[in-house]
């Protein structure tokens, strides 16, 4: 017998995409982390900050074109409101199995102690506002910061 | 799985010490089960064990989500009663398997 390996007790975990796939991998990792007692931090970056923006985290969506994965041929996916209909099934799927709406999610997550925190060059690649982001965002952090908040713990990129 | 002893009483619990016949479970031995985890507990405790252990027995597959929305204690109340673990150490405590749930 090896010895047992010593367990995770912290992860940061980082999201740079905006589509359903991307932030929802963010969303349970980082959920199941705080319910297992871990530490979590998260770090939004580029298209990820959709999902901390008030106007858009509840309207993510997921790609019907260039999508290998998605079921149907990506010509179609030029059909309008294709990608918002695949991505409100989604939704509706995953609520059904009590996987809630992004900011419910956000709110479960900090309810545990996790901490949620927005990329200052993605910030200012975008000029976004402070005001635009979702009030739980607890700072706009370098990646310096970042480095320095996951000390001791794992990184993983969504 | 293994035998214990708990509050006088002998049960059988699997290798992550969770009871294997919620049946055998009674408030006392909720009661050492929450010792051994540190935890007192209070009328709150036993609102949300015993929503538990009603769920389970209804084949209600439980998530944080759902104790959260039981109307009994917030998400952050929960994990307040039940420090590192809102689910899995309140399910330990109710004498109903582990929930096998992501959220």
């Amino acid at each position: 017998m090896t010895d047992k390996p010593e367990p995770i007790t912290k992860v940061s975990i980082i999201c740079a995409s905006g589509d359903i796939e991307s932030v929802y991998a963010t969303l349970i990792m980082s959920n199941g982390a705080v319910m297992e007692g871990m530490e979590a931090n998260i770090f939004f970056t580029f298209w990820g900050i959709n999902a901390v923006k008030k106007h858009s985290m509840n309207k993510i969506k997921t790609a019907v074109i260039g999508n290998p994965a998605m079921p149907i041929p990506s010509i179609l996916g030029l059909i309008p409101g294709l990608s918002w209909l695949a991505s409100k099934a989604m939704m509706w799927r995953m609520n059904q199995l009590d996987i809630p709406p992004v900011d419910e999610f956000l709110e479960m997550i900090q309810a545990g102690g996790g901490r949620v925190f927005v990329c200052k060059a993605a910030v200012d690649m975008f000029m976004i506002k402070k005001e635009q982001l979702w009030d739980g965002v607890e700072d706009i952090i370098t990646v310096g910061k970042f480095y320095e908040l996951a000390a001791g713990g794992q990184i993983i990129f969504t | 799985m293994v035998q214990k002893t708990i509050a006088g009483k002998n049960v059988e619990v699997n290798d992550e010490g969770y009871m294997t016949t919620p049946s055998e479970w009674n408030r006392e031995i909720g009661t050492a089960l929450a010792g051994e985890l540190g935890i007192t507990m209070t009328d709150k405790h036993w609102e949300v064990v015993d929503y538990l252990r009603n769920s389970f027995n209804e084949g209600v597959a439980l998530s944080l989500r759902k104790v959260g929305n039981s109307g009994i204690v917030d998400i952050k109340g929960l994990y307040a009663l039940f420090p590192g673990g809102p689910l899995k150490k309140s399910a330990l405590i109710a004498g109903i398997p582990k929930p096998a749930s992501c959220v």
